[in-house]
């Protein structure tokens, strides 16, 4: 317990979080929370992702489907059956975590190029079964009734309680990533991801370990969903499993640096900013998409451990307080 | 039963051509075991070069697919030594997200130039009526195409040295090398060849359906479903693979809902990797 | 302790990036893209000048980017007229003014909410405006209602925005649910013989409800309904589907969804030649590039929200007992016409509608308090250049109940595809193709 409270790593990446997620709630600045109500839906999104990304090595194009059906449990939970959102954001996750063992039992069999293929499969799957099951709304999607917010105390109250939530989650979810990478069961992971085959040898129970890997990631993207559904007021199948928003996450841990705690946080939120300021500057409007491109390309060719990773290579003193 | 079989001839027509379009992909995945998620947006980009051959210079739309061809191998190889070769031995996820972010740049300048609005090729060469069934002459005509692309590949593959060199790569880049072998221009120019069939794939397809640049994504995913049907890496399993996937959506609607076309695709697509990751041939 | 200031140097930089520095940019994300801000004219001393501030946020980007290019073409087309009459004058002198604020909301839901909340906030923004889309709309409803703001709504047909207890959202479009219905009643027009109708939809929002609807008005009026299938937004090969819908043999084809899939589907149903005597489809018929099709696009039948060839005004409002107000449909097409350079469609004309209905209920209000205006806009019963338009007021508040739509037809004129409106009887420019001959 001492190693974690004197880590100097720990301390720095809860209080980043904290102070930046804080910020809205001193200012009371509508404006602010709804930007960090999407950075920290970001932050929560890569960090967990790179729990199988980064630290046990499998590209994953499916994250998303556990954003979206947590979205869908939630939302049902709360517009229909008239829940309260934190049972049914728990409900989501439960949910969600279970579905992805079973799924990661099956599918982590796969290596490589046909894991990842598999992951967008899955996606794909899910979401056109959802367009067609009439139970959940089908192509309509759902609604909730405005007066649902009342059980919150209006809808304004709502949103600051939805973003306290959020903020909470996020916090929670780069601590999960923090802990998993440096615990023994990390150390694991890791050996999968440099070579599975020896870790196997070295008496690793890779099978079990990627698959509570897989479980984990699940476990805060559900609830993020739900948060994010019920802010919005209503849900439909194309946003609830967009496959961009799965490689938007890439981009931000590559961008940040993979397999690092700080990485998808950095990332995440430079990428968010990133994306605001060229849709606004008059010169990227037209080519922002182009220009995030090219600067992915650039990335990847000449700093392939992103910023954390290259600050971490650069000062090896950095190592110790950032993860 | 008039049904089935109208079905069962339109979807064997458009199998050729989505079977077209996965061949580049599995022989890029084939020969360097890259996965390029610029597929898509290369498939859209050979729509806009026929469409633009043909708005433009008044060009025969079948005419304009040469020229295209011929572009096509040649951005392929650029593309290849900016985005591809610096990363191919770093692991798998810089070559996905270096192929990413090139489909990024060529959607958004195409954006930029063409914006999101659909387009279409006005040609219409009639249609004849076999018994029961109508079949459409552009439709015809695309599948001949695919089919003539494909049989020139298979030739140029197994006949010619070049063709020989890359399957040798394929196979072992490493032996190759020490055979004599240029290596990296081998796997230039596959990679020509894979972006060079994406294009062709995708000025087919802009002769049967409106389509405007952000149409690629679509049968992207169908090539990847076709790629998995015929086994990664082997482009006759690919023809195959397009030739199965025309005849489940034929057939489908036959039999349920048309919505449920994709849950069946893309279920069978995820059983077929886990219980069968060669393929149903099963090659390798 | 070196340690320990490393630390707190990293910890600071870090923190600075992820907060993006907030206090000093406040919001790099979302800067006006343009914002069209009315020339606060000097007015003369003795009028009291007052400014309010409509927002509204445009898709510049992403999928439904031209569909609401026209729309907020219109919104600015109206602000210009309403600055050339020099503002808008109350009884008590006051010259109200609009100051208009609009972001990129990039065609996603999560912008809109992000920019709606930053236009009531950050801008003051006193009044709004929808975006285009009815998934956009239902996003930004539930803020500017969480505000107790007005917000009109062009753009956006979907039904169930307004049964979701809303008390300041306004419908300009007619909904989704009276979208098709009309089409319905042509048929029996035209042929009381016809008997079946398969009704076939993009699987997406809007046109889900609208072919529901179709189907439920369809059964009730004695038609009976063959084929009722939903196909998945972005399909492009409708051959497979057309032989099913062949086989089921039906009089007419009701359905579609948007523009890609409705023409793709009308040009594949031309090439097959089938047997069928009506095609009526959502959106794709009304938009100018359907022409493209060529003869694919002949007899081809579509709901229209207005056309510039349409009846509406101020004879006919006397008629129907209604009070005209703003422009003719003469005047806002040619003066649409004089600012960009091409006729417009009804995006266009709603986006000026939705202007033109707030201006209205201001004078009506004769105050700029919202709960005046609120009470203006529930009592609204006008006819202006786009229709009639009256609201809802009991459980459905704020849903569009006086408008309706106009059905057009591709026709060939001297070896030209043209547009006609073909039904209603009274707003008919010519008569319909019935049976199509194929």
């Amino acid at each position: 317990m001492m190693r974690y409270v004197r880590d100097p790593a720990l301390w720095l990446t809860t209080l980043v979080v904290l102070v930046a997620g804080v910020w809205p709630l001193i200012t009371r600045s509508a404006t602010t929370r709804e930007d960090m109500f999407l950075i920290l839906m970001f932050v929560t999104l890569a960090s967990s992702l790179n729990i199988v990304l980064g630290y046990t090595g499998y590209v994953n194009f499916g994250h998303i489907v556990f954003f979206g059906l947590g979205g869908y449990i939630g939302f049902y939970l709360i517009a229909e059956k008239g829940w309260h959102v934190i049972p049914a954001a728990l409900a989501a996750s439960l949910g969600v975590v279970l579905f992805a063992a079973i799924l990661g039992g099956i599918i982590l069999r796969l290596r490589g190029a046909y894991f990842a293929l598999a992951t967008i499969g899955v996606n794909e799957a899910v979401r056109s079964f959802i367009v067609n099951w009439d139970a959940v709304g089908g192509a309509v999607g759902m609604e909730m009734n405005f007066s649902r917010y009342q059980d919150y105390g209006g809808p304004m109250n709502a949103l600051w309680f939805a973003y306290i939530l959020l903020l909470i989650v996020t916090l929670a979810s780069v601590l999960l990533s923090y802990f998993v990478r440096t615990s023994k069961f990390g150390l694991g992971l890791l050996a999968i991801r440099e070579d599975e085959d020896a870790a196997l040898v070295l008496g690793i129970p890779a099978p079990k370990a990627k698959t509570i890997a897989f479980a984990l990631s699940a476990i805060f993207p559900a609830i993020v969903g739900t948060l994010f559904f019920f802010k919005n007021g209503n849900i439909e199948p194309g946003d609830a499993f967009r496959l961009h928003m799965s490689v938007e996450g890439i981009v931000m841990i590559m961008l940040g640096g993979y397999g690092t705690v700080m990485g998808p946080v950095v990332g995440a939120a430079t990428y968010e900013r990133l994306r605001g300021f060229l849709l606004t500057s008059p010169l990227f409007k037209n080519l922002q998409l182009a220009f995030a491109g090219v600067l992915l390309l650039l990335i990847i060719i000449f700093v392939p451990s992103g910023v954390v990773g290259w600050l971490r290579n650069r000062f090896p003193k950095v190592r110790r307080i950032l993860a | 039963m008039d049904v089935l079989l109208a079905s069962l001839v339109d979807g064997l027509l458009i199998g050729f051509v989505y079977g077209l379009a996965a061949m580049g992909l599995t022989l890029i995945f084939g020969v360097m075991d890259v996965v390029n998620l610029s597929h898509g947006a290369l498939i859209a980009l050979g729509m806009f070069g026929v469409y633009l051959l043909f708005t433009g210079l008044g060009l025969n739309p079948y005419l304009g697919l040469l020229i295209v061809l011929v572009l096509g191998i040649i951005l392929g190889m650029i593309l290849y030594a900016i985005a591809i070769h610096p990363l191919l031995d770093g692991p798998h996820l810089s070559t996905l997200l270096s192929t990413f972010a090139v489909s990024m740049i060529i959607i958004g300048v195409g954006t930029m130039l063409f914006t999101s609005t659909p387009r279409n090729i006005d040609i219409n060469l009639g249609s004849m009526v076999l018994g029961p069934v109508r079949l459409q002459g552009t439709r015809v005509v695309a599948a001949l195409v695919a089919i003539l692309v494909a049989t020139g590949l298979y030739i140029f593959m197994y006949r010619t040295h070049v063709g020989k060199s890359i399957r040798a790569v394929a196979n072992n880049r490493d032996a190759a090398e020490l055979v004599g072998i240029p290596s990296v221009r081998i796997l230039a120019f596959s990679f020509g060849l894979g972006t060079m069939l994406a294009m062709v794939s995708g000025g087919l397809i802009a002769t049967l359906f409106p389509f405007s640049i952000l149409s690629g994504g679509t049968y992207e995913l169908k090539s990847f479903v076709i790629c998995v049907l015929g086994g990664l890496g082997n482009p006759t399993g690919a023809l195959l693979g397009g030739l199965i996937l025309g005849l489940i959506e034929g057939l489908i609607p036959v039999f349920m809902p048309v919505g449920w076309t994709p849950v069946i695709e893309f279920t069978l697509f995820v059983l077929i990797i886990l219980i069968r990751p060669s393929g149903i041939l099963g090659a390798r | 302790m070196k340690g320990m200031r490393l630390f707190v140097t990293v910890l600071f930089i870090l923190a600075l990036i992820v907060t993006g520095c907030s206090k000093a940019t406040p919001t790099p994300a979302p800067q006006p893209t343009k914002a069209e801000a009315a020339p606060a004219q000097q007015q003369a001393p003795e009028a009291k000048a007052k400014t309010l501030v409509l927002g509204f946020t445009a898709s510049q980007t992403g999928k439904y980017a031209k569909e609401s290019k026209e729309q907020t073409q219109g919104i600015q087309l109206w602000l210009k007229d309403l600055e050339k009459k020099g503002g808008l004058k109350l009884s008590d002198g006051t010259v109200v003014n609009f100051k208009v604020k609009y972001y990129d909301d990039e065609s996603t839901k999560e912008r809109v909410q992000q920019l709606y909340t930053k236009l009531i906030t950050e801008d003051g923004a006193d009044l709004l405006i929808s975006p285009y889309s009815s998934g956009l709309t239902a996003a930004a409803a539930v803020i500017a209602e969480q505000y107790g703001k007005i917000m009109i709504t062009t753009g956006a047909a979907s039904d169930s925005i307004y049964k979701q207890g809303y008390k300041r959202v306004y419908q300009i479009y007619t909904p989704a649910s009276r979208y098709l219905t009309g089409a319905v009643d042509a048929l029996k027009a035209w042929d009381p013989n016809a008997k079946k109708v398969a009704v076939v939809y993009e699987k997406s929002k809007f046109a889900t409800g609208v072919a529901k609807a179709v189907k439920a008005y369809a059964e009730k009026q004695g038609l009976e309904v063959v084929l009722f299938e939903g196909y998945e937004a972005g399909t492009t090969d409708f051959n497979p589907f057309i032989n099913k819908i062949e086989a089921a043999k039906p009089d007419a084809i009701i359905g579609g969804g948007h523009f890609q899939d409705g023409s793709t589907f009308a040009k594949q149903l031309y090439e097959k030649k089938t047997p069928v005597k009506m095609v009526a489809i959502l959106v794709a018929p009304a938009v100018p590039e359907f022409a493209e099709l060529g003869d694919a696009a002949v007899g081809v039948i579509g709901p229209s929200q207005w056309e510039s060839i349409a009846k509406y005004s101020p004879e006919s409002a006397k008629a129907a007992g209604l009070t005209w107000c703003g422009p003719t449909i003469e005047e806002f097409v040619s003066g649409y016409k004089e600012a960009y350079g091409y006729e417009p469609g009804y995006h266009a004309a709603g986006g000026y509608a939705a202007g033109l209905v707030l201006e209205r209920a201001i004078k009506m209000a004769d105050s700029t308090d919202p709960d005046a205006i609120t009470k203006a806009l529930d009592a609204m019963d006008v006819m202006i250049f786009f229709g009639h338009i009256k609201f809802d007021t009991g459980e459905a508040h704020g849903l569009q109940i006086g408008h309706d739509m106009v059905y057009l037809q591709w026709q060939k004129k001297d070896g030209k595809v043209v547009r006609e409106i073909v039904w209603p009887e009274a707003a008919k420019t010519a008569d319909a193709i019935y049976p199509l001959e194929r």
